[in-house]
């Protein structure tokens, strides 16, 4: 089973129907879009997160209802150094959907989706435990995995695996 | 939204007449590592706050210290009850990384002990579950059971529960001669095993009054909540990624997907006891139809060589030295692989730079999401339903916390 080419033009990928949707919705909010390992990945403008995922969620034809997931990972000493990841999931496609946001390491802040969707409270606190993103609107964004004093983000690339920091 | 729309996880104060009650880190109903912070009105919940991160262990940051097949045994760690799902979470993620095929008696082998597995983690949820609710034999018949499959475990791969049994492009190693009359043996037996079980509960007075109406949950709250597997199945959601997205071969086996309706304790109970029935019927599939052949894929660059190989083969002994001390590079990528663990959807989120050790490894753990139901399950309820409601979310501390 080789590796198949990975395929990044947006205009060859428009016929997926996560995709196509935001297209239709308002194009300027998608940056870029890769297909991978049968796996698709859409990278949005920061302040449309919300409302995209929205359109997502909400579409009969699709809906991208479920959320997997919210992680992140360090790109650092890469700028943007931040890719807040969403993975979503429509049980009426039975297909997977990637969402990235990227974020600056000065600014690493992103509207929270816990008022869209009550599971992702756990996992936006723990981005922000071990990464130390904020996410604006969320109910309770305090450390979750680690102690309230803990210095740092354990997470992030610059924080050592061992050892003393 | 409904219940889900004063779901505030907040400790805020309360009015004057509730007060704060702490349930653990070592209250039994816990099972070790967790606390309830409790907000309580005489003896009604009025809110309900998991704080969690007692065991946090720091995988996640372990594993990109590690070459690719140093992860596995890491895995193990996560969901100690079902460690070999979570080692097929990880191998396929990262096969899927590399475009790697593997052969079919390992996909087989794979399937079989995965139900195994997912048997042998419901054995002991039922297990602790009856024993919160005060029944103790069911304990005991669950873990005499539980035992004769830690055996077979024991028989693959020389580990009773931390397995590390699966490796990327196979398994570890060939399974011994009789292992398959072992578990034929067990498999014939097991379904009257469950019959017992059921004796013991499913019509038992006192159970039903513990366990119906309480906990309840509704299908939308749990989509909203992220909640998966039995959690949600109890609810009427019917999803089932062995079904819904196959992988590993499950596309080859017929298994029905129970579901409830009421979304209480009593319907996640019977959700799970119908869970046992499945995966046994898929243990006796897998044996009828296991295919001879390797376990390993033809990728010497990854996978390492027998041992007899090594001894003959310059070229294998090479291979072999290279892997374990360099590691084998991936191809750069991201993947997520999503499988169905005994608790929910255990997805594997793996981003490679192309280089021998993981950039990153996240854990879509199910009991993270699933404990977030507890809120609605609870509030409003009595203190003593927490107990039976926390134990029908089937929570494992280390993949809530990782």
């Amino acid at each position: 089973m080789p590796l198949e080419t990975a395929i990044d033009n947006i205009e060859q990928l428009k016929d997926r129907p996560a995709l196509a949707q935001l297209l239709a919705w308002r194009p300027e909010v998608v940056q870029a879009a890769k297909w991978d390992r049968s796996e698709l990945t859409i990278w949005l403008n920061r302040g449309a997160l919300c409302e995209a995922l929205a359109v997502l969620r909400d579409d009969p034809a699709t809906q991208f209802a479920f959320l997997c997931d919210v992680t992140a990972v360090d790109w650092y000493p890469a700028e943007p150094r931040f890719e807040v990841v969403y993975h979503v999931l429509s049980m009426k496609l039975k297909q997977r959907v990637r969402i990235k946001v990227k974020l600056s390491g000065a600014d690493a802040s992103i509207d929270s989706v816990t008022p869209m969707w009550p599971g992702a409270n756990p996992f936006e606190r723990e981005v922000f435990d071990l990464f130390g993103i904020r996410f604006t609107g969320h109910p309770y964004l305090r450390r979750i995995m680690m102690p309230a004093d803990w210095e740092g983000h354990p997470l992030r690339k610059d924080y050592p695996v061992e050892g003393y920091r | 939204m409904g219940t889900v729309g004063q779901y505030v996880a907040t400790l805020e104060p309360g009015e004057d007449r509730t007060m704060i009650l702490n349930m653990g880190p070592q209250h039994p109903s816990t099972h070790g590592v967790l606390r309830l912070v409790l907000e309580i009105d005489g003896e009604t919940i009025v809110r309900i706050m998991p704080d969690i991160g007692f065991l946090h262990t720091g995988i996640e940051k372990t594993t990109e210290a590690k070459f690719y097949q140093q992860v596995v045994p890491l895995t193990d760690r996560i969901d100690y009850l079902c460690p070999l799902t979570n080692n097929l979470a990880y191998c396929l993620a990262v096969e899927k990384l590399l475009g790697l095929e593997i052969p079919k008696r390992a996909v087989w082998m794979r399937v079989m002990l995965n139900e195994l597995s997912r048997i042998s983690s419901h054995l002991v949820w039922l297990g602790t579950h009856a024993m919160d609710i005060g029944a103790m034999t069911v304990f005991l018949y669950c873990m005499r059971e539980r035992e004769d499959i830690l055996r077979i475990f024991e028989m693959v791969s020389g580990q009773r529960m931390m397995t590390s049994y699966f490796r990327i492009g196979g398994l570890a190693m060939e399974a011994p001669l009789d292992l398959f009359e072992r578990v034929k043996h067990f498999a014939d037996r097991f379904p009257e095993r469950i019959n017992e079980y059921e004796n013991l509960l499913t019509a038992n007075p006192i159970w039903m009054d513990r366990t119906k109406g309480v906990g309840k949950l509704s299908a939308e709250d749990a989509i909203a909540l992220g909640a998966t597997g039995p959690t949600a199945r109890g609810s009427g959601v019917d999803w089932d990624l062995r079904r819904d997205m196959p992988y590993s071969g499950y596309e080859n086996f017929s298994f029905k997907v129970p579901l409830g309706k009421n979304g209480d304790v009593y319907d996640r109970y019977l959700c799970r006891v119908e869970e046992l029935r499945e995966s046994i019927g898929m243990v006796q599939q897998a044996l009828q139809g296991m295919p001879e052949g390797p376990i390993k894929a033809d990728a010497p660059k990854v996978v390492l060589p027998d041992r007899e190989k090594m001894k003959t083969q310059m070229e294998s002994l090479i291979y072999h030295f290279k892997i374990v001390t360099e590691g084998f590079t991936v191809p750069a990528g991201e993947v997520y692989q999503g499988v169905e663990s005994p608790r929910g959807e255990m997805g594997y989120f793996v981003v490679s730079d192309g280089t021998a050790k993981p950039y990153r490894v996240h854990m879509r753990s199910p009991s993270l999401a699933n404990l977030s139901t507890l809120s609605v399950m609870c509030e409003g309820g009595l203190i003593a339903d927490v107990v039976a409601a926390v134990g029908s979310i089937d929570i494992i501390l280390g993949d809530v916390d990782r």
